[in-house]
């Protein structure tokens, strides 16, 4: 009875169910649900701070060069020039720190990989919420907010410095600061951690990291897997969930763990270790033969999630 | 014992050489080169994005080697970023931004326009009637920074000075660009502060009206009206009209924040913020222009009649580029 509810259930469906918190659907034009993961508050600030550090460094940089031109230009001859070239300067200064302010996150988002360098490097990237392309519009909208998610908190938090003085301008600058704050702290307060930016312009920051393609585990046993031979019911003793653990425990390598867990899975199916037996080459083997089990089961539809699992 | 050569490690064994070959393409095009592609690999990475794909599809149902699964989706999913992102070339986008996105966003927000329009004429009219009811409003409409000296103590020959004298050739180019980017900076700022309902966009523009009547007055008050007009719109109908789009733009996001109609505020907002963003793009260009036309044309020409001729054809200019009627290129496109 309990057999067949499982197996008209799609095969599809069970998975989604047990996905964790951050999980969303989202589904190509080929109907394959790709599950982005959701960029979380932590990773989004730490992004943010990288890139406002890259910010501030480039921008005493070129505030440094732009000085040091202007030291090196006092000690030229014509003042003509002198003073053309200074205001060349001065120029290159106010419009580079204007393309800063506004064109840095931008122009990084229009790349390929529509991530500024602190998104690359926690691995996130920015992505259209309804699955279509990220437009130019889009990245440009979500950017422009960062006006009063920044800046306008910004300017209250150093009028609070300047103002605390004056006991009404205080207050004014801390209603102002509870305001903007509002805005800043936004994604803190939506499920799909959306900032103001990203309410506009329809995007959401989703985790894109670069997976390596690691061995699979069953490829590494084959040696040593003559000697374990698992009854039916020893194989059958766990589901899918404990089949993870056991696999990112294997991968780990962790001698201390393995050694535990070999030793709980040895009580549970009741296996006598013998006097040379490793943990990692008797939890290889039983991995092997746990996958085996789960996956032969998965072909006639029963996907046992885990041990409490009577499929 | 049964032979443990699973169906999915053949099944890895069989396609993993595919996976590798999309992960290369994939790290390269993401290292930005697109152009490095051959005809050849260019074709084959959809196709090589499709098998991923199917390959997910199957390693979920009948897989259970998590670390394959998820690796399966980082590479379906930066693949799909590839094979569904824009590829058009900058040059393209441009050209299709000047000749259709921005007039027709422009254009899409002429409600929002007019609106703002209104509020800087009747804030201008108000900071006018303001200070000539009583002079010591001045001081309260027209921010310290920004008067050098201009106020109603001034003397009529530095007034009319002020509107003439032409500064260092030499920094005028420097006043421009300063003057681009405070500008700018003031739309950008304008567009964002519409998403709080409106209201603090409607007194930026508020601001900018006030300030603006209550020289009116000072000028008129000595009979330099005219000339402080020339002086004023000779940028000043690009920087406006920059301004008051920008303030359009902002009004529409927080208009359609406040009350999204049928649809969830979410989408509402997206799609005001989208319609909205290439004339807050556009807007940041009108400003160079500003810039350039206060920083050296204001400086250079010195007669009325010059100056009023160059704020009367930009303000065609613009009128003419937003609001004349043109023919749909690639309508099916």
């Amino acid at each position: 009875m309990t057999l067949s509810g499982r197996a008209a259930m799609p095969a599809a469906a069970a998975p989604a169910a047990a996905s964790p918190p951050e999980v969303r659907a989202f589904v190509t034009p080929e109907g394959v649900d790709l599950r982005l993961r959701i960029g979380g508050a932590g990773e989004r600030a730490a992004a943010f701070i990288l890139d406002a550090v890259f910010l501030l460094i480039t921008v005493i940089v070129m505030t440094l060069l732009v000085s040091f031109g202007a030291t090196a230009l006092a000690g030229l001859g014509a003042v003509g020039v002198k003073n053309n070239l200074s205001s060349v300067l001065l120029i290159v200064w106010l419009l580079g720190f204007f393309m800063l302010r506004n064109g840095y996150f931008v122009l990084f988002e229009f790349t390929p990989r529509a991530a500024t360098p602190g998104k690359r490097i926690l691995g996130l990237r920015v992505a259209a919420r309804d699955g279509g392309r990220l437009t130019a519009e889009a990245v440009f909208a979500r950017n422009a907010m960062r006006e009063i998610e920044v800046f306008l908190p910004l300017t209250f938090l150093l009028a609070a410095g300047v103002g605390a003085t004056n006991p009404i301008g205080g207050w004014l600058v801390l209603l102002g600061l509870v305001w903007t704050g509002g805005f800043a702290l936004l994604p803190l307060f939506n499920r799909d951690r959306l900032r103001v930016g990203d309410l506009v312009a329809g995007t959401w920051v989703v985790k894109s990291p670069r997976e390596r393609l690691s061995i699979d585990l069953l490829d590494a046993q084959v040696a040593a897997a003559g000697r374990f031979a698992f009854s039916a019911e020893q194989a059958g003793a766990y589901g899918i969930k404990e089949l993870y653990v056991l696999e990112d425990v294997l991968r780990r390598k962790d001698a201390k763990t393995m050694a535990a867990v070999a030793e709980r899975i040895r009580a549970k199916i009741g296996w006598a270790k013998a006097a040379d037996e490793a943990d990692d080459a008797f939890l290889a083997a039983y991995y092997g033969a746990l996958r085996g089990r789960l996956e032969t089961r998965l072909l006639f539809g029963h996907r046992r999630r885990d041990k409490f699992d009577a499929a | 014992m049964k032979d443990l050569q699973l169906k999915s490690q053949r099944f890895r064994a069989e396609r993993e050489g595919d996976w590798r070959r999309l992960e290369g393409l994939l790290n390269r095009v993401e290292r930005g080169s697109v152009a490095t592609l051959s005809d050849e690999e260019l074709l084959a990475l959809p196709v090589l994005y499709r098998q991923a794909l199917s390959s997910l599809s199957v390693a979920r149902a009948t897989s259970l080697d998590h670390s394959l699964i998820d690796y399966l989706e980082s590479l379906s999913t930066r693949a799909y970023f590839f094979v569904y992102g824009t590829r058009a070339g900058l040059r393209q986008r441009l050209a299709l931004f000047f000749a259709e996105t921005w007039p027709a966003a422009v254009k899409g927000l002429w409600r929002e326009t007019l609106v703002s329009f209104a509020i800087t004429a009747v804030a201008a009219i108000v900071g006018y009637l303001l200070v000539a009811s009583d002079p010591g409003w001045f001081g309260g409409l027209v921010p310290g920074a920004l008067t050098e000296g201009r106020d109603p103590t001034a003397s009529t020959k530095y007034l009319h000075d002020t509107l003439y004298h032409s500064e260092a050739k030499a920094s005028l180019a420097v006043l421009a660009s300063f003057l681009f980017s405070h500008n700018a900076q003031i739309a950008i700022f304008a567009f964002a502060l519409g998403f709080a309902f409106c209201l603090p966009t409607a007194f930026l523009l508020a601001d900018n009206g006030l300030t603006l009547g209550a020289f009116f007055w000072l000028f008129g008050s000595r009979g330099l009206a005219f000339q402080l007009g020339g002086w004023l719109f000779i940028h000043g109908v690009t920087e406006l009209f920059a301004i008051i789009l920008g303030g359009a733009a902002g009004f529409r996001i927080g208009w359609r924040v406040a009350f999204p109609g049928d649809k969830t505020r979410l989408d509402a907002a997206a799609e005001a913020g989208r319609a909205a963003a290439p004339v807050i793009a556009g807007v940041v260009l009108m400003l160079v222009v500003a810039g350039l036309l206060e920083g050296f044309a204001r400086q250079l020409i010195t007669n009325d009649a010059g100056r009023y001729a160059v704020a009367l054809s930009t303000l065609v200019i613009w009128l003419g580029y937003f609001y004349l009627p043109r023919r749909r290129r690639r309508a099916a496109a």
